[in-house]
């Protein structure tokens, strides 16, 4: 679909409003509706039309097979690893009043957190399934 | 006035799924999913679930549409000729049908706020969250520190799917780059 001016035109302006308003849907959850998982799919929907206008390999210039690899456990393990940091601070799993002096700071910081792990590995699986299908030619 | 858009959006959804089931071009019935999600999350967005409509939208619409129109790419576009009698499966289809539509029946009306569901934990997230989380969005606030083990449980899912994935069709298309 390389050729066709109108869709290569309009995807790249319309791939950084989707990026951006992923982030937008990522770090306003706590205000508007959304959060980490709305945030990650729309964040790989902004890269699948990148791909799906100038070809599979463009994804491999921002996110390679080992970055994304990195990504999808990392988002897991942030997740997890707040809860681990509540448990050191004194509290139960998870219990995110323990991440600072003030609980509702802590609460604020514990979602953020987890929701920024929601995203991060959420995104990273999108666009690996589709680079995974998308990669693939007829056998 | 919102029961004449909500049965207009069911009624559309019914229509769509009918030309799902009756159209053979492949294509065409991808096509037909993405409609039909995109009406689920109108309906969604009729009840108030903006959340869960944000995700259908994102997900079913734009998401798994591109998984399946990739499919389609390499499995071709044209159905099959079924090698069975429809007979069979659409007896049990309908029995199933009738019998969920008959649990149902004893549901709640939507929106009974004497409802069950209504009367466990919802009131306390409801009127406690600005205080214990202080949050405005109480969805995000039991979503992530509520119920926040479910939440590590979902990311989990998403986690072993796309490790499945890798598993399955990643590796075999590493050992054609290396050959």
């Amino acid at each position: 679909m390389k050729d066709n001016v109108v869709l290569r035109v309009v995807t790249k302006i319309i791939v950084p409003v989707i990026l951006v308003f992923s982030l937008y849907v990522q770090f306003h959850g706590d205000y508007g509706p959304g959060g980490g998982f709305q945030a990650g799919v729309i964040f790989a929907a902004g890269f699948i039309l990148y791909a799906l206008v100038f070809g599979v390999e463009a994804i491999d210039r921002v996110f390679s097979a080992a970055t994304l690899r990195i990504m999808t456990a990392l988002g897991l393990l942030l997740f997890a690893g707040v809860g681990f940091w509540s448990l050191i601070g004194g509290e139960r799993y998870l219990d995110y009043d323990a991440l600072a002096q003030e609980p509702l700071v802590g609460q604020h910081l514990g979602i953020f957190l987890v929701e920024l792990g929601v995203g991060i590995t959420v995104a990273a699986v999108m666009i690996t399934v589709f680079v995974a299908f998308a990669g693939r030619t007829p056998d | 006035m919102i029961e004449v858009v909500t049965v207009i959006l069911f009624g559309m959804l019914a229509v769509t799924a009918i030309a799902a089931i009756r159209l053979h071009d492949l294509f065409a019935v991808v096509m037909m999913f993405s409609i039909y999600s995109l009406l689920a999350a109108a309906v969604f967005v009729a009840m108030d679930a903006v959340d869960v409509a944000f995700t259908e939208a994102a997900v079913g619409v734009g998401i798994s549409t591109v998984l399946m129109l990739a499919t389609i790419g390499l499995v071709g576009r044209h159905e099959k000729r079924p090698t069975h009698r429809p007979g069979l499966p659409l007896a049990v289809v309908t029995l199933t049908g009738m019998v969920l539509v008959y649990g149902t029946l004893d549901m709640p009306r939507f929106g009974d706020p004497l409802a069950p569901i209504h009367q466990h934990v919802a009131p306390h997230y409801l009127q406690d969250s600005p205080v214990e989380i202080g949050i405005p969005n109480v969805v995000t606030g039991v979503l992530a520190s509520y119920r926040g083990y479910d939440t590590l449980g979902e990311l989990t899912v998403i986690f072993t799917a796309g490790i499945g994935v890798l598993a399955l069709l990643g590796i075999r298309r590493r050992k054609r780059d290396e050959s």
